[in-house]
């Protein structure tokens, strides 16, 4: 066992780690935005909606939740071609990334929309609140701040989910490694160089969400003193 | 050009096998680690809990793939032979750990302080505390959520495909490859096998999440 860990490799590749990265950041802030949008649709949906759109809800969330993100890359890059619709391994991992994370946001989203209590409804009602205003400022921000926590878990472990997108040479951060590691051939140490990024990614992304979540749940007045 | 036929389907499901074997493989491995992981976070030593959660934080901060190609790589350089098995065992050997530990970790915090109480009481030694109270009762809280993070596995060791391990999704490509070119057919029956061996799962944990919480 006299193996050397070499990073010399890094002198002249920093460039192609840091657009890989870059890459990954945009795809999984896309992906993140439309998931969301579309899980928070479809927990709606699945629990003001009708018998059938509740079905169907259920369903997608199943379907996706049981098979592998891998499969789901696969029929969207793949599958969707050979049926004639040419899309660009971007384009595929995004909607593919986008597809997956509907369906895991509409879990997360459905038990935040459940928690609100009939009572805060009725009030709304009372109010003359329109449906569509009831749904955005009594139903939506306060489910999401309850599940808060799950969704932003849930967004880190997309992101690195997003690795699996290099299989279809998605330029991201993994396919840049793959690269770099059949021009060097110093695989072990690529990788480790890698795993440190995505850990360093996992940290932004944690530390992003806390932000966000601050400035989107701040409370406008302080709770027990008077209106 | 040949048709996608009965042929590839029965391909598909033995492939299936041994994408079963690396799930059991996985929860196997994953559990003596995880339940390592799991006693060191309660542990009284800080230390301890520092390295334990440091695995932890390390692991669940870093994609599955990633771990994938270290351990490949690694026990090339180490100077075992590369043999595809091996790498994706120990890979999922230390994801599943991660999650498991932390999974068990909530289990054994959940058990009423007053358990380790009464049991202080009887006179039991740390050991015996576990073994006799704390376990027995963390391990029927454990199981809905252990149930549910094996749906997990089985659709991760899909990603084995992409160190050579000829598992479900590696005979899908080869299918798609060699024989036919229908991708959208081939990769939904994949799909659909995968889908059969999750959802009983899936609906098992929530059946037994049910059954957990119907007697509070």
């Amino acid at each position: 066992m006299s193996y050397q860990l070499d990073f010399s490799f890094l002198a002249e590749r920093w460039p192609d780690f840091v657009a890989g990265a870059w890459l990954t950041i945009q795809l999984t802030v896309v992906s993140i935005a439309l998931g969301l949008a579309v899980g928070t649709v479809c927990a709606l949906t699945r629990v003001y909606g009708g018998a059938l759109l509740k079905r169907v809800v259920g369903v997608y969330v199943e379907l996706i939740r049981n098979t592998p993100l891998l499969i789901q890359i696969f029929i969207v890059y793949f599958g969707l071609s050979s049926l004639g619709l040419k899309l660009s391994a971007e384009v595929s991992a995004v909607i593919a990334l986008v597809v997956n994370m509907g369906a895991y946001t509409t879990e997360i989203m459905r038990a935040g929309i459940q928690s609100i209590q009939r009572t805060q409804l009725e009030a709304a009602d009372c109010l003359g609140l329109t449906r569509l205003q009831t749904i955005l400022h009594i139903v939506l921000l306060p489910a999401m701040e309850r599940v808060y926590p799950a969704l932003s878990s849930q967004f880190v472990l997309l992101m690195l989910a997003s690795s699996i997108t290099s299989t279809i040479s998605t330029e991201e951060l993994t396919a840049t490694a793959n690269l770099v590691q059949s021009d060097t051939y110093r695989s072990f140490e690529v990788y480790i160089v890698v795993a440190l990024v995505y850990l360093g990614l996992s940290a932004l992304y944690r530390c992003a969400f806390w932000l966000i979540g601050l400035v989107l749940f701040s409370r406008k007045r302080k709770l027990g003193t008077a209106l | 050009m040949i048709k996608l036929n009965a042929n590839h389907i029965l391909y598909l499901l033995q492939a299936a096998e041994w994408t079963v074997l690396l799930s059991l493989i996985a929860f196997a491995g994953g559990s003596v680690v995880g339940l390592m992981l799991a006693l060191l976070r309660v542990s009284k030593v800080g230390f301890m809990r520092a390295l334990a959660s440091g695995y932890i934080q390390i692991v669940q901060g870093t994609p599955l793939l990633i771990v994938l190609f270290l351990s490949y790589f690694g026990l090339g350089i180490l100077g075992y032979k590369l043999d595809p098995l091996v790498a994706a065992g120990l890979s999922f050997t230390i994801y599943a750990g991660a999650f498991l530990g932390e999974i068990w970790r909530g289990c054994i915090e959940a058990v009423p302080r007053t358990q380790w109480e009464a049991s202080d009481c009887l006179g039991l030694n740390r050991f015996q505390q576990y073994v006799y109270v704390i376990l027995p009762q963390a391990v029927r809280l454990a199981i809905p959520p252990m149930v549910g993070f094996m749906v997990q596995i089985v659709k991760n060791t899909s990603l084995a495909s992409v160190i050579g391990f000829v598992e479900l999704a590696r005979t899908g490509q080869i299918v798609n490859n060699s024989t036919t070119f229908e991708p959208f057919a081939i990769f939904a029956v994949v799909a659909a096998i995968y889908f059969a061996l999750c959802y009983p799962l899936s609906v098992a944990a929530r059946a037994l999440e049910r059954k957990a919480h119907a007697g509070r």
